[in-house]
């Protein structure tokens, strides 16, 4: 790393492993409350474990993206952070409100708001909380000597997605007018400005680690994020075509929506080519391996996957089942949770000084996870396959098809112990690096190819 | 070639038309659309009573509804024309958990004016014009 302030990195990646832990104990939870396992119920229900999982996996990414934040903005515009211990209160309060949010959804306090659980009273909080970040990021970017394409993309889609969470806070006495807006939340959020922040890492990790002229590299990330922008706004309509808004946008989700996974495919032909253009005289060959990995695996979850159910007429059918499961899953984890993975593996070397660059335990974590939650893709394809076909299109009661999902949860669960398996081996790995220093100061210099 | 300043263009141009015409359509959907779709001259007290009963006991957290939910109970959308107001009562009172086929609900134990609310609710619900969702099964009728 270059400034010091670089390390409060740190310890977000720290709470982003932290929560993913519990994420994934949710998850189980539920699997097996699905395969009748349910003798938590008293306590944790089935809505209480699936807000968890949900609410985890938002908060811990978010984590990613703020540690992502925190390490790449001074070093993009070459200057200190502003007020760092600004970060470490941010992102205390961060850890705090979220262990709030999770303890009340234990004890009936939320909000039956897919992915927006979260009770408005602590949404407040979660705003300053945002805003604080805001504040330390944009200063240190204003004060800053310079201001890189990367650094501003990924500023700017920092600052959307905090704006964006606004909508979702208004209550609404109809209830199709809250989905509405919800979607104004979710979907601008993930196939929208969380693209640009995905773009920004992206494009600063292909910078640092193939040694590709950074002109060449922030051109087609405006390309990218072009597209994105171009059909992702419009497509939002892929939310309304069956919640109580007007039929126009059955064809204006329809088409923009279907557009959607080209920028997906930018990303992953940038990567690939900018890897294979580059000098790649980096060491930190694990880390590239998460880069190409979140391009690639990205593409398949959010693009293709997500196309498999975005025409209205297949949508009909799978909305709502677990078809939608297996799309959430590899889109998550392949666009949101990879990329954060990705920073991660190449940030904690910089601010450790430790130089595990390319080790056997950080490469079976990669295969490993990513084989588990192929795996469990799979699992939630066949189920979904299974329920739209007895229930949605024979028409069976729900809780006959459910029945009938059982042989696929146990899939579920063996694979997701896979997942979880490479999981562990990643915080493993993570805990080996010990803690950030001072002494890694000036580092990674000597890989500095531009 | 592409240079870097007309990609910028291109990224830029997008986003201001293509979110211009998002807010455009979204400002007729909110204003029109939606009112006309989900009859709100129908959405009386009793109603809302009900919507704010689904939303804090987060009941979107197991079930569907309107295709949006968790799945691991039933989509809801048409519930009150599948088991009608009697039985929904008989579920929302009960105070132990409802669980037909071995999967539990949460056991609520709704007094009768709540429970009036969510039926209510729940009916509104289930006339909102959802351009044809839930479809018919389409293969329903081939079975022997
Ligand atoms: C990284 C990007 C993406 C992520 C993280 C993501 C995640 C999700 C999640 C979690 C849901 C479930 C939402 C809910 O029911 O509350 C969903 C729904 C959906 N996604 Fe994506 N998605 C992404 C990109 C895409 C793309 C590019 C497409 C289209 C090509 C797409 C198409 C859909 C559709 C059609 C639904 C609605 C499913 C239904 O009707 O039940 N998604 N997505
Ligand atoms: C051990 C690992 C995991 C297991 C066993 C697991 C299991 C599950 C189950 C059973 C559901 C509930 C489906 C339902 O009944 O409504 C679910 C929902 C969900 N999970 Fe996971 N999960 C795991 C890991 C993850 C990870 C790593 C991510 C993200 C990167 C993730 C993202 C989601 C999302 C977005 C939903 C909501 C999906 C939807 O409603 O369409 N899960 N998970
Ligand atoms: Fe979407």
């Amino acid at each position: 790393m270059k400034y010091k302030s670089q390390k409060v990195a740190y310890w977000a990646f720290a709470l982003s492993m932290l929560l993913i832990i519990l994420q994934i104990t949710y998850g189980f939870i539920q699997a097996f409350a699905h395969l009748g396992y349910d003798g938590l119920h008293e306590w944790i229900p089935f809505n209480t474990s699936m807000a968890v999982h949900k609410n985890l996996l938002v908060v811990w990414i978010l984590s990613g993206f703020m540690g992502a934040a925190y390490y790449i903005i001074p070093d993009e515009s070459d200057n200190e952070l502003f007020m760092p211990i600004l970060a470490y209160i941010q992102l205390g309060a961060l850890a705090v409100v979220g262990v709030i949010a999770v303890a009340g959804f234990h004890f009936n306090w939320w909000e039956g708001r897919k992915f927006l659980e979260i009770p408005r009273e602590l949404d407040f909080l979660v705003v300053v909380d945002v805003l604080l970040f805001l504040f330390v990021i944009l200063m240190t970017l204003w004060k800053g000597k310079q201001r890189t394409t990367t650094a501003m993309i990924l500023s700017v889609g920092l600052l959307a997605a905090a704006l964006l969470y606004l909508p979702g806070m208004i209550w609404f006495d109809n209830h199709a007018l809250d989905s509405f807006f919800r979607w104004w939340v979710v979907h601008l959020w993930v196939e929208g400005v969380w693209e640009l922040i995905m773009g920004g890492i992206l494009a600063y990790l292909l910078i640092k680690l193939t040694g590709v002229d950074r002109e060449v590299i922030e051109k087609w990330l405006y390309v990218i994020v072009g597209l994105t922008f171009l059909s992702g706004i419009l497509g939002t309509g892929h939310h309304y075509y069956y919640t109580g808004a007007p039929s126009y946008w059955l064809i204006v989700g329809g088409i923009f929506s279907a557009l959607e996974p080209l920028a997906f495919m930018g990303m992953a032909l940038f990567a690939i080519n900018m890897y294979n253009k580059g000098e790649k005289r980096h060491p930190n060959k694990t880390a590239v391996k998460w880069t190409l990995g979140t391009a690639i695996v990205s593409f398949a979850g959010a693009g293709l996957l997500g196309l498999a159910h975005t025409i209205p007429q297949v949508n009909l059918y799978t909305h709502g089942t677990f078809v939608t499961a297996m799309h959430g899953h590899l889109a998550f984890w392949g666009a949101y949770g990879m990329i954060v993975f990705a920073i991660i593996t190449y940030v904690m070397p910089n601010v450790t000084g430790r130089k595990i660059y390319n080790n056997a335990l950080g490469n079976y974590a990669f295969w490993i996870s990513l084989i588990g939650m192929l795996g469990m893709v799979s699992a939630f394809a066949a189920m979904g396959v299974t329920q739209v076909n007895l229930e949605r299109r024979l028409g069976l009661d729900f809780m006959t098809v459910q029945q009938e999902l059982h042989p696929h949860f146990w899939v579920l669960v063996i694979t997701a112990s896979i997942f979880t398996v490479g999981i562990l081996l990643y915080v493993w790995n993570f805990m080996k690096y010990g803690l950030p220093t001072d002494e890694a100061i000036g580092m990674e210099d000597e890989f500095r190819t531009i | 070639m592409l240079s870097k300043k007309q990609a910028l263009l291109f990224f830029l141009g997008g986003t201001i038309l293509f979110s211009i015409i998002f807010i455009a359509m979204s400002i007729d959907t909110v204003s029109k659309g939606i009112p006309a779709h989900t009859h709100e001259e129908n959405m009386t007290a009793q109603v809302i009573h009900g919507r704010v009963l689904w939303d804090e006991n987060n009941c979107m957290g197991c079930h569907t509804l309107m295709g949006e939910g968790a799945y691991y109970a039933p989509e809801l959308t048409k519930v009150y024309d599948r088991v009608g107001p009697d039985v929904m009562k008989a579920i929302l009172t009960s105070k132990v958990p409802w669980a037909p086929h071995g999967r539990k609900m949460v056991a609520y134990g709704f007094s009768n004016e709540d429970a009036e609310g969510l039926i209510a609710f729940l009916k509104w619900v289930g006339e909102i014009d959802l351009n044809g969702y839930p479809a018919t099964p389409p293969l329903k009728n081939r079975l022997k």
